[in-house]
């Protein structure tokens, strides 16, 4: 039972550790919590969705969808967040201005993805099983499906996280993330190097949504409350570490599971709550991350 | 001329208020100017424009011919001119080897970018005992080190350094000045350096200028400079 | 007119002392309510919903404009006041008067918790949380039986009292009757909100917003501010919540969605986050974006999937740019001109 429980945790785990790699990848090189990320990802899934329906080929549909994802986070980042940020800032809202556009561009996509395609559910198969492994008679609650998901997230940490320690441009990405004039400076193309940013959390959010989506429905809105709990969990980790994005979803997921099984769903959206809180009142930072101060 | 920096009828406001006002000057390559005055003076102002951190109002400059007004800073660096800024000059998340690295990253010749850092190394030795340590916990005057370093690895034609000095000790100070001596008679490297220190700035410098207000309102030989008198008792002090 | 003319009022009472404030509210109060006789039930229907936006885009920009917090989820606030509300009125024969209070007591108290949780967020952790609060919370109704699930609950406060159809006299309609009923409502929280800001409390909230660390130095309790100015900003959420649910008749999860919240901050910033005045023209824009859209449509051909996304399109547009373009509000008078052709 336990096993189980924790199985279901450690997938549903790996599918909130997507999201939240995605968040932590543009806070990593931009400093904005990118809240159309939820709809970048559902619209790139969309992509992947009528690829499918003409072809009829998951496995072409994911990297088209992953393309997709990245095409739309560039193009995201140079019409929208580029002129923002050119334009100086003053006034109560300066600081949260991002956040804001970013809001309103969630707004723009959910209402886009339903002139186009309709507010109904349709169906993103995948040919993989959703039904769990069999292990003689035995049937866990782990799928093929939830394999490619803990697959794909645990790839997707360890690419980023190599390209983030050990090469040019990982360095130019934190650099400019974390001063981009002295960066400027130093002669980073900071805007460019911005890009690659949120291109790289736009293809990861395409990842989440096409191996997610086909183990429940799509839909304009189908992975906004994903969204959330990839909040949550890269908050635990803390916004700066791609391993503790992971690790917060694992946990997340692991302690959701437990709550389900053992006390009910009426109280998961509550314990999740309580969990933020908890967590950004305990360690603002998050359990991987550093002792930088936000004002910096 | 055409060679060399060349700052010609240069106005700079913030806002409504101006902070340089019809400024001219040259410098020769090769040379080393002291720019100094008082706070507020506008010498901050006039090295953000020269490095493209901001735009000027009216006025032009140019560099070896080539305007550099209205140029993004990454753009300027791949040019040869490298601004080390006061007081905030490296990234103290990132550890010393790191902060180094960025100023090669975006040079292609990779062999020369090793070149250069040793070179730095060599200059400042003890960055190279701190060299994995995050550059948050060096020490003011490691940090200036650091932040000029890095600048040296861009290898640039043109170094503006902006108050070097401010908030260290004494000694720390003598020896980036020495330093900057040496760069600038082995390299040939032409520096603006920008100081309220300014009697160690003249010492090292070839010519001074002296911004008050957004107007320049004194220039010549260092030597001169220092032993004028009326300069002396207004800005030096003494 | 009527517009420019309830900007310039709002304007000027900012300056006045509270007393000849209520005055000048009173009488423009009355105003609007005789006006609301001469037009027709469509307008008397956005009459009350822009002065139940007011009252809820006010609650954004005292807690964002005013204390420097951010809060996505003050849709989330309206449900709990709207929820309250209709439980008192429904499952505990509350009078509805005291239904809408308790409403709101009930959203202060939320307020005032939320607030003391977030009073050491910043930034995109105040606004993630708020955002959870904004997705999560009105997903509870469906898993307690008690708050009425899909259907909700129902809240029909009923026609005008006959003190007041006797004393207005012609046709009293039930949409006439929420104008005037929520259009007193919005202007007394006004005169509040109004005295509320000019006084210490205001002060206060202004310094901890522009430098925390100095008013702290200064003897402000920078914490206890915020929190006040989250419980504030509730009240005046929660009560926007009960109006909003005695508009609907009733409350269900579907008449809170995440966009809800979304559309409280376009209103804010449309009418200019510091800026109180500027409600009634952020409310104005809300309610004029189905209409807007509505014309809309029929160019674009009347499918269900048009009109049921392009509100939200033009929305969601229209936060973009203004806060790319505009953060600190619009500046209305050339826009004003190009709203007319629309209304008329």
């Amino acid at each position: 039972m336990i096993i189980n429980t924790l199985l279901i945790g450690v997938s549903s785990g790996a599918i909130y550790a997507l999201m939240a790699l995605a968040l932590v990848l543009v806070w990593r090189s931009t400093r904005v919590v990118n809240f159309a990320q939820a709809g970048q990802a559902v619209l790139s899934t969309y992509i992947g969705y009528e690829t499918m329906a003409r072809t009829h080929n998951y496995w072409l549909s994911v990297p088209i969808a992953i393309f997709f994802g990245a095409l739309l986070a560039a193009i995201v980042d140079v019409l929208f967040m580029r002129v923002l940020a050119r334009r100086a800032q003053q006034g109560p809202i300066a600081e949260i201005a991002p956040v804001i556009t970013t809001l309103g561009l969630l707004g723009l996509i959910h209402s886009l993805i339903g002139l186009i395609w309709g507010n109904t559910f349709v169906q993103y198969t995948s040919p993989l099983s959703g039904k769990g492994f069999t292990f003689g008679t035995h049937v866990i609650p782990f799928s093929p499906q939830n394999l490619l998901i803990v697959l794909t997230a645990t790839g997707v940490m360890a690419i980023f996280a190599a390209i983030f320690t050990f090469t040019d441009l990982g360095l130019s990405l934190r650099a400019a993330s974390f001063q981009p004039e002295i960066a400027r400076l130093a002669g980073i193309k900071v805007d460019r190097v911005r890009t690659v940013g949120w291109a790289f959390a736009g293809a990861t959010g395409a990842v989440a949504g096409v191996v997610i989506t086909p183990t429940s429905y799509l839909s304009p809105n189908s992975l906004d409350l994903l969204l959330v709990t990839g909040f949550v969990a890269a908050v635990i980790g803390g916004l700066e570490s791609l391993i503790g994005a992971v690790v917060g979803g694992v946990v997340l997921g692991i302690g959701f599971a437990f709550i389900l099984q053992y006390i009910g769903p009426s109280v998961t959206f509550l314990a999740g709550f309580i969990i933020l809180m908890v967590v950004q009142l305990v360690k603002p930072h998050g359990f991987f991350g550093h002792k930088t101060s936000r004002h910096a | 001329m055409t060679e060399g920096l060349v700052v010609k009828d240069l106005s700079i406001s913030h806002g409504a208020v101006s902070a340089i006002h019809n400024l001219s000057f040259d410098i020769a390559p090769g040379e080393l100017v002291a720019l100094i005055g008082a706070n507020g003076a506008g010498k901050t102002t006039l090295l953000r424009a020269l490095s493209g951190l901001i735009a000027p109002q009216s006025g032009t400059a140019t560099w070896h011919g080539t305007s550099i007004v209205k140029t993004k800073p990454e753009d300027l660096v791949r040019v040869g001119i490298v601004h080390v800024s006061e007081g905030k000059s490296v990234i103290p998340e990132l550890t010393v080897r790191e902060n180094l690295a960025i100023g090669g990253l975006w040079r292609r010749d990779k062999k020369d970018v090793l070149r250069a850092t040793a070179e730095s190394l060599e200059l400042f030795p003890v960055l190279n005992e701190r060299i994995s340590q995050r550059a948050d916990s060096l020490s003011g005057g490691e940090r200036q080190m650091l932040a000029i370093a890095r600048a040296l690895i861009s290898r640039p034609e043109l170094l503006l350094l902006d108050e070097p000095s401010l908030g260290l000790a004494p000694l720390i100070v003598d020896q980036i000045f020495e330093s900057l001596n040496t760069l600038r008679t082995h390299v040939g490297m032409t520096i603006l350096l920008v100081e309220q220190n300014a009697l160690g700035a003249l010492k090292i410098a070839d010519r001074g200028l002296i911004l008050n207000l957004g107007n320049l309102v004194g220039s010549g030989p260092a030597t001169e400079l220092l032993h004028d008198p009326h300069l002396r008792s207004a800005y030096l002090g003494f | 007119m009527v517009f420019s003319v309830t900007k310039r009022v709002a304007m000027h009472s900012a300056r006045l002392t509270p007393l000849k404030r209520a005055l000048l509210l009173a009488v423009f109060g009355l105003l609007l309510l005789l006006l609301s006789n001469q037009v027709d039930e469509l307008r008397s229907y956005q009459g009350a919903q822009v002065a139940i936006y007011a009252i809820a885009i006010s609650s954004i920009i005292v807690l964002t404009g005013f204390s420097g917090q951010i809060s996505l989820g003050h849709g989330a606030v309206m449900a709990i006041g709207g929820y309250a509300s209709a439980l008192a009125f429904t499952l505990w024969n509350f009078p509805w008067e005291f239904a809408l209070m308790f409403g709101t007591i009930v959203g202060t108290i939320f307020g005032c918790a939320l607030g003391i949780a977030s009073a050491r967020l910043q930034g995109p952790y105040l606004a993630g949380t708020t955002l959870a609060l904004a997705v999560g919370l009105p997903s509870l109704a469906n898993q307690f039986k008690v708050l009425g699930g899909e259907q909700g609950i129902s809240f029909d406060i009923g026609d005008a009292p006959a003190w007041l159809r006797q004393m207005v006299g012609g046709e009293f309609t039930q949409y006439k009757w929420f104008f005037w009923l929520a259009t007193p409502v919005a202007i007394v929280t006004f005169w509040f909100i109004t005295n509320l800001l000019q006084s210490n409390v205001g002060r206060s909230w202004r310094a901890a917003r522009n430098h925390p660390v100095a008013a702290g130095l200064a003897g402000i309790n920078v914490a206890r501010a915020k929190i006040l100015a989250f419980t504030v900003s509730s009240s005046l959420a929660s009560l926007a919540g009960g109006l909003f649910a005695v508009m609907l008749g009733l409350v269900t999860p579907m008449a809170f969605p995440l966009s809800l919240s979304f559309l409280l901050v376009t209103g804010a910033v449309i009418a200019g986050v510091g800026n109180l005045a500027g409600i009634i023209l952020g409310a104005l824009v809300l309610v004029s974006i189905p209409e807007l859209s509505g014309t809309l449509a029929t160019y674009l051909g009347n499918s269900q999937k048009v009109t049921a996304n392009l509100p939200g399109l033009v929305a969601s547009l229209l936060l973009i740019v203004v806060v790319i373009f505009a953060p600190n509000g619009l500046r209305p008078t050339a826009l004003w001109k190009a709203f007319r052709q629309f209304y008329k």
